[in-house]
């Protein structure tokens, strides 16, 4: 059943209902049905605002965006949750940003390091203790390419100076030492997290080498930003592109490291997956460095031909045939795949509430296996999210930003989808309600997604949700109807 | 007075983006573009208007640039 654009504007009239006069009006402006037609979205939808105090909302916090998605993924440095202990805890390895290397030797991503406040750090100021962590930290992992202080909410509200601490250090220790001021009441979600990390790194690691000539580049290198290796997603999509005879100087910042991030500004051509989460320091290296940079998308076969010929036609001619050649090579592999699991997904309808790409870079993936997207939203995007949703998703599917719980459950409760994907906080509530849920974050625990390698994957998985027999055994047997054979043999 | 950065996308128009708002326009007419002169009262597709001190030539964009809201 595919809604229409009126069917769809009654539905979000009818889950309004239910909200006091004020608050039904706020939320209003972030429903709406998708219209293909249009080109802009600030004069239909609203995004990136407060969320309203009463609803349950899936966003996280500028820390979260800062340290969790940017900061988290690149190896070689030690990111020292600065405040107390839990923020950093409870955000460890979550997002299975997987990287190279020997775990507490070069590697560094699976710790968890804090300054752990307490009552007298908040009261005296937690500086001192900074720098001796620093210190510390240096002379445990020597290896280290640098530090990164991400500060907790606290840090912000007595006033710390860590950019003092970070200046100091540096020069105490001869490494970069980053201080990232991404407090989490700062903002109206994690997006402003990701947008304080593009411009930690933009002010204090980008132009660190700007002096060394050293490096050798080639006329056919590239940069991968936005992709955050989630279950090894940079690695699917960088064998597509170094088959084609690119070279990947740098990754922003899944299995990244400092020296690629310095050495970034020798790259011929940035190509940036997460728009959301990356597009800030893309236009920064496009001001200052004169890269160019363009968006791709590697979910699904079709998408990602469509993505390996736009980012050949930057090249010269035998990078395009190359591309053609790995399209032609790969798409019999394909092909196979879909004809495993087209029958076993076709018609299925897929809900969607993610955050940063998702919500438009997986639809072409969905519908390569005959499936279709009936509503999409995000957690956290900005007007420019919407305006590149809005040509993707079908007409008249559902659009919502930042969906309060209620909401999404209202919405799945109506619409009855096969699939929904989203998040960790919706997972279960989903489960209970008997619907097949992806938790699209981090793949749930499976991945990688992106490139021809990780829709195999991506295949399998949807299947092996939608079509598991778990589903039909939901209702308890005394609450299900007696089956006819039953009734007969009373 | 917006901090702006302008330029030119794919199809080769001209962009005014607004880091701090996230807005993303294309620039429908810029008073001043030729050698001499580049910059002036700069009009948006959305309808609003800017005034950018005039460059005396075509600067190398992209570029970050404070503008006048008019």
């Amino acid at each position: 059943m595919t809604m229409n654009r009126q069917e769809s504007e009654k539905l979000i009239q009818e889950v309004l209902e239910v909200y006091p006069e004020e608050t039904g009006k706020q939320r209003a402006k972030h429903l709406m049905a998708n219209d293909p037609t249009l080109e802009k979205s600030n004069k239909c939808i609203v995004a990136n605002k407060k969320a309203l105090p009463g609803v349950m909302t899936a966003r996280g916090c500028a820390y979260a965006g800062a340290k969790g998605v940017v900061w988290g993924p690149v190896k070689d440095v030690l990111n020292i949750s600065h405040g107390p202990v839990g923020c950093g805890q409870f955000s460890r390895a979550g997002r299975r940003n997987y990287v190279t290397g020997y775990s507490g030797v070069n590697i560094f991503n699976d710790m968890n390091i804090t300054s752990d406040f307490q009552e007298k750090d908040v009261v005296f100021g937690g500086d001192k203790k900074l720098a001796k962590i620093i210190t510390e930290l240096n002379g445990l992992f020597p290896l280290a390419k640098g530090i990164t202080i991400q500060s907790e909410c606290p840090i912000g509200l007595i006033g710390d100076d860590i950019e003092a601490v970070a200046k100091k250090s540096t020069k105490e220790i001869g490494k970069v030492v980053v201080p990232v001021r991404c407090e989490g009441f700062r903002g109206v979600s994690q997006s402003l997290g990701h947008h304080v990390a593009n411009d930690s790194l933009r002010d204090w690691v980008l132009h660190n080498r700007d002096d060394q000539d050293s490096f050798e580049s080639t006329p056919y290198d590239v940069c991968i930003t936005g992709d955050y290796n989630i279950g090894g997603d940079a690695w699917s999509s960088r064998v597509l592109l170094e088959e084609m005879g690119l070279r990947v100087i740098a990754q922003w910042s899944g299995d990244g490291s400092i020296p690629e991030m310095e050495s970034t500004r020798h790259a011929k051509l940035n190509l940036l997956h997460c728009y959301r989460s990356m597009n800030y320091i893309s236009r920064h290296l496009e001001e200052k460095y004169g890269i160019p940079w363009m968006e791709f998308n590697f979910f699904g076969p079709t998408k990602i031909a469509e993505s390996l010929r736009e980012i050949a036609a930057r090249f010269d001619s035998k990078i395009q045939e190359n591309a053609e050649r790995i399209i032609a090579q790969r798409q019999p592999v394909m092909d196979a795949i879909i004809a495993k699991y087209r029958p076993r997904l076709e018609g299925k309808r897929v809900l969607l509430f993610v955050g940063g790409l998702r919500p438009r870079h997986i639809i072409g993936a969905y519908e390569d296996l005959g499936m279709e997207v009936i509503g999409a939203g995000y957690e956290f995007a900005h007007n420019d999210d919407y305006d590149r949703t809005f040509k993707e998703l079908q007409d008249g599917a559902l659009i919502y930003d930042d969906a309060t719980s209620f909401e999404l459950e209202s919405f799945v409760e109506h619409l009855k989808p096969d699939l929904i994907g989203s998040g960790i906080k919706e997972k279960y509530v989903f489960h209970k309600m008997g619907i097949p849920f992806r938790q699209l974050h981090s793949w749930d625990y499976s991945g990688p997604y992106h490139g021809y390698d990780g829709f195999a994957i991506f295949a399998r998985d949807m299947d092996m949700t939608i079509n598991n027999p778990c589903w039909s055994k939901i209702k308890a047997p005394w609450q299900q109807k007696a089956s006819e054979e039953m009734q007969a043999a009373a | 007075m917006p901090n702006v950065m302008l330029r030119n996308n794919a199809a080769g128009q001209l962009v005014f983006y607004v880091t701090k708002k996230d807005h993303e326009e294309t620039v429908v007419s810029l008073e001043f573009s030729g050698p001499g002169a580049w910059g002036g009262e700069i009009e948006l597709s959305d309808g609003s208007r800017y005034y950018l001190e005039p460059f005396d030539q075509p600067p190398r964009l992209p570029l970050t640039v404070r503008v006048k809201r008019l």
